[in-house]
């Protein structure tokens, strides 16, 4: 028993089929309580006001956006390494994904800066960054949907995956560089005197639980379609031999 | 029930609506997208079952 | 490898696209980004440096395109490939003959450009430095783009929206070389930021690019 057995197309429906619908369950009942509880039964913060419930979607959206790409990496890099069709498909199905967290990260974020700065956009560093995020998973989707052939299209697009995160990086320092930005330190971390309040903390955290269970559900679902529509290609490509 | 968000209502709702209408799009292509996928898979698979059996 | 570089330099002179078209491009924007913001020459003078860059780099993008369309067309990349000559070597030779045939005239010409955009006089020295840093690792970059896209049917605007992205550090740090060389501060920073993100460019992404047109000539 090992994870490569995952790896098997089939076995990884039987297990998906069984996980699916616990990950729907769970991200229903984070998102639903983790939001709730955030809209209706948190104070208002003393400085932003009402304000602060928009974290409760900017946060969790903001980090998913950069861990699916960091997903999408390591699965491009075992497609590319080990040649495991289901690996490449996940990258695949968890595109969309990323680039619709990416944008409510954005379009919150625009609707949260307008009252705090007067401004529905700055070229603030951590705001470019996400710009240029944006545009790394719509040439990553393009790419995708431009190229006929599925194992080359898997092949082009793990290679721009892996060229395309060390200019992520590269631009995420550059951007540092080019200005100082207006947007605030990090929401979560080590260090307690950077972090948010305790009244805040634990719906957030529902939350972000919530927006990773989401994720999940969704790229299961989205691999399976992958896997069945490689089949009938497949199915199809045998019937047209025959 | 409804909390009182004062004058920043417009923010915190619009962002909660456009979160709600980018996820609902999200799904829902991925909901077609399933079904399209069986609804292929299926038909081929009945064809491929009648011309092996 | 300079046969071909020769080749490939004799071929973009014949054809005369590459060359001529880029450098118009440039002569273009420098134009019309003044008709556009006004003539004051405090303002333009202000946002020169990032206009040049901004020209540059859509210029260099204008003709990425070339660089295997028609190599991969006449078949002549597969013979590259079957050639003694490692791929990754073909590319980086394609990469260079790209930038001699446009990042080196746009290097050139665009001092003469800043005049046009009332480039402060301190800044010249560091537009030409700059862009003659900053240029080969647009070509580099580019040549990965075009290796991806190079047996596609559409691949123009797909390549400019796969490349824009990986130029941003560049362009980054190009324009702030510029403005800040043009504003009397120190530019030692991102000159060798610039410097290093061409050096790796070129020195690893010939790799990636190869790889993309092995999997293209599958």
């Amino acid at each position: 028993m090992s994870i490569w057995e995952y790896a098997n197309p089939k076995k990884f429906m039987q297990t998906s089929a069984w996980l699916l619908p616990w990950a729907v369950g769970l991200t229903v009942l984070c998102l639903g309580i983790g939001l709730i509880w955030g809209f209706f039964f948190t104070p208002d913060d003393y400085k932003q006001g009402a304000t602060v419930k928009i974290i409760y979607i900017h946060v969790p959206a903001a980090m998913m956006a950069i861990n699916v790409w960091v997903m999408m990496l390591v699965t491009s890099l075992i497609w590319i390494v080990r040649r495991h069709h289901v690996s490449a498909l996940a990258a695949k199905a968890a595109a969309p994904i990323g680039l619709t967290f990416t944008l409510i990260a954005l379009v919150t974020g625009a609707f949260w800066g307008q009252p705090m700065w007067g401004t529905w956009w700055a070229w603030d560093p951590r705001l470019t960054s996400f710009l240029v995020l944006c545009l790394f998973y719509l040439g990553y989707i393009a790419l995708w949907q431009a190229v006929e052939n599925p194992d080359t299209a898997a092949d082009l697009t793990g290679v721009l995956c892996v060229v395309g995160s060390v200019f992520a990086m590269l631009s995420r320092y550059a951007v540092n560089f080019w200005n100082q930005g207006l947007h605030q330190g990090a929401s979560l971390s080590m260090d307690a005197k950077e972090n948010v309040s305790d009244v805040f903390w634990l719906p957030l955290l529902i939350c972000i639980a919530g927006f990773v269970l989401l994720f999940i559900a969704l790229v299961l679902m989205r691999t399976r379609t992958e896997i069945r529509t490689r089949r009938a290609q497949a199915l199809m490509a045998r019937e047209r031999l025959a | 029930m409804m909390p009182d968000l004062g004058k920043y209502a417009f923010a915190v709702l619009a962002s909660y609506g456009a979160t709600v209408v980018l996820l609902a799009a999200l799904v829902a292509l991925s909901f077609w997208q399933r079904a399209r996928a069986k609804r292929l898979l299926d038909e081929v698979e009945a064809r491929a079952g009648k011309t092996d059996g | 490898m300079i046969a071909l570089l020769i080749r490939d330099l004799r071929l973009a002179f014949r054809t005369g696209g590459g060359f001529g078209l880029g450098l118009a491009f440039f002569l273009l924007v420098a134009v019309l980004v003044p008709l556009g913001v006004g003539p004051e020459g405090g303002t333009l003078g202000k946002i020169a440096p990032g206009i040049l860059w901004v020209g540059a780099l859509l210029a260099c993008l204008l003709s990425l395109d070339r660089i295997f369309a028609l190599d991969f067309e006449d078949g002549s990349l597969d013979l590259l490939a079957t050639s003694p000559l490692p791929m990754e070597g073909a590319v980086a030779v394609k990469s260079l003959a790209h930038w001699l045939v446009t990042g080196l005239p746009l290097t050139l010409a665009a001092p003469a450009l800043g005049i046009l955009l009332n480039l402060p006089p301190a800044g010249y020295g560091w537009l030409v430095l700059s862009l003659a840093l900053g240029t080969p690792a647009l070509s580099v970059i580019g040549t990965f783009g075009a290796a991806l896209t190079v047996g596609l049917k559409r691949g123009g605007l797909l390549l400019s929206l796969l490349v824009l992205p990986l130029y941003v550090p560049t362009l980054i740090f190009g324009a702030e070389v510029v403005k800040r060389g043009a504003a009397g501060m120190e530019v030692a920073t991102p000159l060798a930021l610039l410097a290093a993100i061409t050096a790796g460019a070129a020195g690893l992404l010939p790799f990636a690019s190869a790889a993309a047109i092995r999997v293209n000539l599958r």
